[in-house]
C-alpha cells in the first residue's frame, strides 16, 4: 500500500486537483471542476471520503459542490443555504469545514451553515447572527465574511469562527449562543481602545492536540490565546510586517506555525521586496524565521490569500501555498526548502490536502 | 403547454434536464417550481429570495423580459439566458 497526496485547489475560475505520489515529486493536475464556478475552498470530507467545494456563481447563487470519486462527478446543493425570504440574500460560500460527521460552511453576508448529511442539506445556525453585535457588524474590504471555523476535536458544542471585520466569537453550547473572544486583539483602523469587537481576522485556527491554543493571522499582527481565544497575545515581533492571510499550523506540532507576511494593507499587499518567504515558528509565536530555499528572492510580487495555505499529514510534513497569480509552492521538509509545483493557474483561493492511502 | 428554453450552463447543472421542453404552468414561477419538481434544485439556481428571478438571470417570454409573476399561455415561448458579463 502506498499513499499518494492531493492537493485542492479553489479558484475563480472553478476547482482543481494536482494529484502527487507518496513521494511528493510528480504531479498532475486535473480541472477545473465545479463547471468553472468561482470555488472560494475546496476540502475533503474525511468522513465520507467526499470532496466538497463552496462556492457561488455570479449568475446562479451559492452552492457546495460535492464529489465522491475524487472530481469525476459532482452534484451541488444550496438547499437550506438561505436566510429566509425576507433575508439577506446568501452570495457566496467562503469556508467548507468538517467536524466530523458534522460539516460546517461559512458564508457571505457573514453567518454559518450547518449540515449532518455530507452537504446534501443545510441549516442556518441562527445564533450567530442573534448575536446582539450583529447590526453593527461592518464588511471590510473583502466584504462581510464568515471564513474561519474551527471545531473542537472532541466537544461538538464547541466551535469558534472569525468574520472579517467582526471578529472572532465562539460557542459552548453547540451553535445557540455565541461570546466574543477578541480580547487583547488590536483594531488600529479605529480610533481608541481596542473594541470588543470590530477586529479584522484574516484567517483563526487551532490544532486537534491543543484546541486551547488558538493562533489567527489578524489585520493588525498575529496572535496566541492560550485560553480558548478568551484573551490573545501578539506574536508578531519578529516578523517584517504584521499585515498577511493565512496562517497554518504543522499537523503533528500544535506549537509550530506558517505564517506568509505581505508588505502592508496600503503598501499592496504582497512579498515584502519582492522576496518571497514563509515565516515559521516552532515556539508558538515567539520567534520566527524566514524560510525563502527555493523560492523567488526578488521581482516576486506576491499575493497569498487567506485559504491558500495547507500542510499534509506525511513525515516530514508538507506546507503547500497558493498565489494570487496561480503559482502554487510546496515543501516536502516542513518549510525549509520549496519548488514550484505549478504554474499558470487562475488566481488561487484556497489549498488544502488529502493524503490517500492506496 | 408553455415552450421553455434553457442555458447550456444550467442544462450543465443538471445532465438529465434537456435544452427545450413544455411545461404546463400560469407563471413563471409556477414553471420554475415546475422544473425543480423534475430536477431538484433548478429553483435555487434560478430565484433568489423574495422571490424573484436570479439578478444576472434574465427570462423572457415570446420576446419580452418579464418577472417571476409574469402569467404563461398555452402557447408563451419561454427564453431562460443568463446575463452577458464580464471578467
Amino acid at each position: 500500500m502506498s499513499a499518494s497526496l492531493a492537493i485542492l485547489l479553489g479558484t475563480p475560475k472553478g476547482a482543481f486537483i494536482l494529484e502527487g505520489d507518496a513521494v511528493r515529486r510528480d504531479w498532475q493536475l486535473r480541472g477545473p471542476f465545479c463547471e468553472t464556478w468561482p470555488i472560494h475552498h475546496l476540502t475533503w470530507d474525511a468522513e465520507r471520503g467526499a470532496l466538497l467545494a463552496g462556492g457561488g456563481s455570479p449568475w446562479y447563487g451559492a452552492a457546495v459542490w460535492r464529489s465522491t470519486d475524487m472530481g469525476e462527478s459532482w452534484t451541488h446543493s444550496s438547499d437550506g443555504l438561505t436566510y429566509g425570504e425576507d433575508g439577506p440574500k446568501l452570495a457566496t460560500i467562503w469556508n467548507v469545514t468538517p467536524a466530523g460527521v458534522t460539516l460546517y460552511a461559512g458564508v457571505e453576508p457573514a453567518g454559518l451553515f450547518r449540515s449532518e448529511d455530507g452537504g446534501v442539506t443545510w441549516s442556518h445556525v441562527s445564533g450567530l447572527r442573534d448575536h446582539p453585535s450583529r447590526p453593527e457588524w461592518q464588511p471590510g474590504n473583502g466584504g462581510l465574511i464568515l471564513h474561519s471555523v474551527a471545531p473542537h476535536p472532541t466537544d461538538p458544542d464547541r466551535v469558534w469562527v472569525g468574520i472579517s471585520a467582526v471578529g472572532a466569537f465562539e460557542t459552548r453550547d453547540g451553535g445557540r449562543s455565541w461570546e466574543t473572544r477578541n480580547r487583547g486583539v488590536r483594531a488600529d483602523f479605529q480610533p481608541g481602545p481596542p473594541p470588543d469587537f470590530g477586529q479584522c481576522v484574516h484567517k483563526l485556527g487551532l490544532h486537534p492536540s491543543d484546541p486551547e491554543m488558538l493562533f489567527q493571522q489578524n489585520h493588525c499582527g498575529v496572535y496566541r490565546s492560550e485560553d480558548g481565544g478568551a484573551n490573545w497575545t501578539e506574536i508578531t515581533a519578529g516578523l517584517p510586517s504584521q499585515f498577511g492571510f493565512p496562517l497554518a499550523i504543522h499537523p503533528h506540532d500544535p506549537r509550530s506555525l506558517y505564517v506568509i507576511p505581505l508588505n502592508g494593507d496600503d503598501k499592496g499587499r504582497t512579498m515584502p521586496d519582492g522576496h518571497a518567504a514563509v515565516w515559521r515558528s516552532r515556539d508558538a509565536g515567539d520567534n520566527w524565521e524566514r524560510l525563502d530555499r527555493g523560492l523567488p528572492r526578488q521581482d516576486a510580487h506576491l499575493g497569498v490569500l487567506r485559504e491558500a495555505m495547507a500542510t499534509d499529514r506525511l513525515e516530514p510534513a508538507g506546507i503547500y501555498f497558493g498565489t494570487s497569480t496561480g503559482q502554487l509552492f510546496g515543501s516536502r521538509d516542513e518549510g525549509d526548502s520549496w519548488e514550484l509545483l505549478a504554474d499558470y493557474l487562475p488566481p488561487i483561493w484556497s489549498v488544502e490536502t488529502v493524503v490517500l492511502d492506496g | 403547454m408553455a415552450t421553455i428554453h434553457l442555458p447550456r450552463s444550467l442544462q450543465a447543472l443538471f445532465p438529465e434536464a434537456p435544452r427545450h421542453l413544455e411545461v404546463r404552468a400560469d407563471t413563471i414561477e409556477g414553471m420554475i417550481r415546475e422544473l425543480d419538481q423534475r430536477w431538484p434544485g433548478m429553483w435555487d439556481r434560478l430565484c433568489e429570495p423574495g422571490p424573484r428571478i436570479r439578478e444576472h438571470i434574465n427570462v423572457f417570454v415570446d420576446g419580452n423580459r418579464v418577472p417571476i409573476s409574469a402569467a404563461l399561455t398555452e402557447a408563451s415561448i419561454v427564453h431562460v439566458i443568463p446575463a452577458v458579463a464580464g471578467g
